[in-house]
């Protein structure tokens, strides 16, 4: 029976191809245009370490003074030197790593390339294992290379590209600000997107091309940047970083285990109570321990204007769907005729409607279809722009999947009240007026 | 022109009418909430720098380990003897540049009243970025003094108006002060306009024009950033030459080749998203119009192939094309408004649900006249070719088949 209607719906569909063309085309524009946003969204929106990102959290202490204090505000967005230190070496989690990052002069040992400014990470040595950090060369740093503040650095693949030209180049050195480091690592190609582990710099750029022990970017004077949140009589100028009364730093933690994770939070409270004790800390404890999805979440890291996009079109596919609703009617109001003529003959309203659905269904396939089409367009458009995350618009299977289903299931939504109403012609009346 | 007859037809087509009313009225929601976003946008888009941006470029060196003194007398010699330079000066930033010297700021030493971005200039700075002085004096040389570390302690700025007036509401602020921790500092001008280097980046409100100009004599905690002046004609091989005549200069700094541009250049980056915003809005809203009157054209194409026999028997009875032409005319203009009825509700909810997602202001009214007048438009030119086939049935029709 379904290959007859679809039979009967190719055939009514041909009879009054603008009609058909107008519906096609009113799915396909909606479907291409929220397909093109949502897949912008979805991408941005992605869990940036997949399968890592569960034993992943954010510890958050408030070691700010009572200026502006409120109950229940969110504790400090960054740690401080003093208090990053002690939580990093106090090694409660699994892993722990501590961060910042900066801007530092690479001076190239080839004439031919001038001296340039490179995105660098200072950091600790569990950043690499904590983050699965794929390595195409060489290793990571050792906790015993961050305490000795040792000159070595990790490199991405497009550094080692430009300066060593992709050849494996652990133990070769590299000069940045006048100082020799000794390259131990090569990165392999790494894009978390976002960029989770600090949502101050560029959430969607690449990762850096230079990560250096955080204890020898401080050695070495290598400048910091990103954002300083300064309380009292904090400066935040570079050289006092350490003492001044100013969180910049991020803190990274692994934790396997639901249970850890409360224990953890609590160890957070004790260091907390703990420092107010000493006077390190004014206000009363306030921690925070959320996931890496969470601290995403709470930061809004999706940019607004995606989010508002996305919403804008799905409001344009509501408007197309509502145009089709309209035309679909008129359409099988036109066949009032032939529909009664089949009732008489025997066919139940049931029948009536699956055919009308199949009908329906086929206009959702190639509006479905059309709007595919239109969503690559949109992509392409879309990686044309400028912004950090433009690169990454591209369409995975399963937004494809996703794109047909709503397609057809949305044209089909459409399609049930026309059908709903074709059915319900009386057959007499229809027979009569012929 | 009698409403009766029609709105009788109508009840006999309540769904179909029903649906384009609804249509006309999501397209109300969507055409006057996207047509706002687009001229907020827009508006940042042209905010005014309040420096003479068509003839000023931007030299950007980092140099940690240069003495400030030595580095800016090299530099701005060297920028200097390029052809074509006008006059240079060092600052510490420039519109649509690297923003570097937000600070919080207090009237009375307690309490933080707001974050305007400092900007620094040494002698003829003002001159060179082409300020607009409305009130008070210009800097005099003892105005120009060293500093150890960010601005000098005790110094005589110039404010923008609109950051005067957040301070200081209805009072002249001349002679008026301020601090930012130690940093003491005194009113002696008002500018016109002078935009913190990222309009809109959040440490203003929206309107955002929170600046501080701060003389100063360049040296360590002021090096690196060299603004030049030349006619807008010639800036661009200027800067082609400053460029290369400062690396020259400064062979152990390096050109930041992202900051060193024009002006113009600085600006057309800084708000590239904006613009991308602004031509997707405009898609959506072409692309709404246009479903929409296909939708119109579609059911009113049906409505007329389904009256054929009805048009035939009116224009038998006596109706003239005219008649059936305005017949479905105000017909088309009957569902509209009723579309923009609904519309009107739904375009202040969206409004509403936009205010509390997203940083919108609320939409003015006028908005939804220019919808409206736009919907009617619209609704008029898509049952415009239908109506005229309507009105081109024969009356013989009626005679047929009955």
């Amino acid at each position: 029976m379904f290959g007859y209607y679809l039979d009967l719906a190719l055939r009514s569909l041909r009879r009054n191809k603008i009609l058909t063309a107008l519906m096609v085309l009113a799915i396909a524009l909606g479907i291409g245009a929220s397909m093109t946003t949502l897949t912008v969204l979805h991408v941005l929106s992605g869990d940036p370490l997949p399968g890592t990102s569960d034993s992943l959290f954010y510890p958050q202490v408030d070691p700010r003074d009572m200026d502006g204090y409120e109950e229940g505000k969110r504790p400090a967005d960054q740690v401080t030197w003093t208090d990053g230190l002690n939580l990093l070496h106090a090694k409660r989690a699994d892993r722990q790593a501590l961060m910042t990052g900066g801007a530092v002069p690479v001076q190239p040992a080839q004439s031919n390339i001038d001296p340039f400014f490179s995105d660098a990470r200072y950091t600790s040595s569990d950043f690499f294992p904590m983050f699965k950090v794929p390595f195409m060369y060489g290793r990571p740093w050792t906790e015993g290379e961050d305490n000795s503040r040792a000159r070595v650095v990790v490199i991405s693949r497009k550094l080692n590209e430009k300066l060593f030209g992709g050849k494996d180049s652990t133990g070769q050195t590299l000069r940045m600000k006048d100082t020799a480091f000794q390259v131990i690592g090569v990165l392999d190609e790494w894009k978390p997107t976002p960029r989770f582990y600090d949502i101050y710099m560029q959430s969607y750029g690449s990762v850096e091309d230079v990560f250096v022990p955080l204890s020898t970017s401080r050695d070495v004077h290598f400048e910091h940047s990103g954002s300083t949140d300064c309380w009292g009589t904090g400066g935040g100028d570079d050289e006092h970083a350490e003492t001044s009364p100013c969180t910049w730093l991020q803190f990274w933690v692994q934790i396997d285990g639901a249970d850890k994770v409360k224990a953890y939070h609590d160890y957070l409270v004790h260091y907390s109570q703990e420092q107010k004790t000493l006077g390190r800390f004014q206000r009363p404890p306030n921690v925070a321990l959320p996931g890496l999805m969470e601290w995403m979440d709470i930061n809004k890291v999706v940019p607004g204007d995606v989010r508002l996009q996305a919403w804008l079109a799905l409001g344009f596919l509501l408007v197309c769907l509502v145009n089709t609703v309209g035309l679909m009617l008129a359409k099988f109001l036109r066949r009032s005729g032939e529909l009664g003529v089949r009732r008489a003959l025997g066919a139940s309203k049931r029948e009536v409607f699956m055919q009308l659905l199949v009908e329906s269904g086929v206009i959702g396939l190639a509006g479905g279809f059309c709007g595919l089409l239109l969503a690559f367009v949109g992509l392409w458009l879309v990686r044309k722009q400028p912004s950090d995350y433009a690169a990454l618009a591209h369409m995975s299977v399963g937004m494809l999947t996703f794109t047909f289903l709503l397609a057809v299931g949305s044209t089909l939504l459409a399609g049930l009240l026309p059908a709903w109403r074709a059915c319900q012609i009386t057959p007499a009346l229809q027979l009569k007026s012929q | 022109m009698q409403f009766a007859p029609i709105l009788s037809a109508l009840r006999r087509h309540r769904l179909a009418t029903a649906l384009i009313a609804f249509e006309i009225a999501l397209a109300c929601a969507v055409l006057c909430n996207a047509c706002f976003l687009i001229v907020q946008q827009l508006r940042a888009l042209h905010v005014e720098s309040g420096v003479a941006e068509s003839s000023l470029a931007v030299i950007n060196l980092g140099c940690d380990d240069c003495k400030g003194a030595d580095l800016n007398a090299r530099v701005t010699t060297a920028l200097r003897a390029v052809p074509g330079v006008q006059s240079v000066a060092v600052v510490n930033a420039a519109p649509f540049a690297q923003p570097t010297g937000y600070a919080g700021i207090s009237l009375d030493r307690e309490h933080f009243i707001a974050v305007p971005h400092f900007y620094a200039g040494g002698p003829g700075a003002a001159e060179t970025l082409g300020l607009q002085l409305m009130a008070g004096r210009a800097f005099q040389a003892d105005d120009f003094q060293t500093a150890e570390s960010w601005l000098p302690q005790n110094t005589s700025v110039w404010v923008t108006r609109a950051f005067a007036q957040r301070l200081w509401p209805g009072q002249d602020p001349l002679g008026k002060e301020f601090w930012s921790d130690k940093y003491h500092f005194r009113v002696i001008g008002v500018l016109a306009h002078l935009t913190p280097p990222d309009p809109g980046g959040g440490h203003g409100d929206s309107a955002g024009e929170w600046s501080v100009f701060a003389p100063m004599l360049p040296g360590d905690s002021l090096h690196g950033v060299y603004v030049l002046r030349a006619s807008a004609i010639d800036l661009p091989r200027v800067l082609r030459e400053a460029r290369v005549a400062a690396q020259r200069a400064a062979p152990e700094a390096v050109l930041d080749l992202q900051q060193s541009r024009t002006l113009p250049e600085l600006r057309a980056d800084f708000f590239r998203q904006t613009r991308v915003m602004v031509g997707t809005l405009a898609g959506v809203i072409v692309a709404l119009l246009l479903v929409t009157a296909l939708g119109i054209v579609g059911l009113a194409s049906f409505w007329v192939q389904q009256r054929r026999k009805q048009i035939g028997i009116r224009r038998a009875m006596g109706a003239t094309r005219g008649d059936i032409l305005h017949y479905f005319q105000t017909e088309n203009f009957l569902i509209v408004s009723a579309g923009i009825a609904i519309g009107i509700v739904m375009t202040f909810a969206l409004n509403l649900l936009l205010m509390k997602f997203y940083e919108v202001p609320r939409l003015p009214v006028y908005y939804l006249l220019a919808g409206a007048v736009v919907l009617w438009a619209l609704g008029q030119l898509s049952v415009l070719a239908p109506a005229m086939r309507a009105a081109n049935v024969p009356p013989v029709v009626a005679t047929r088949s009955v």
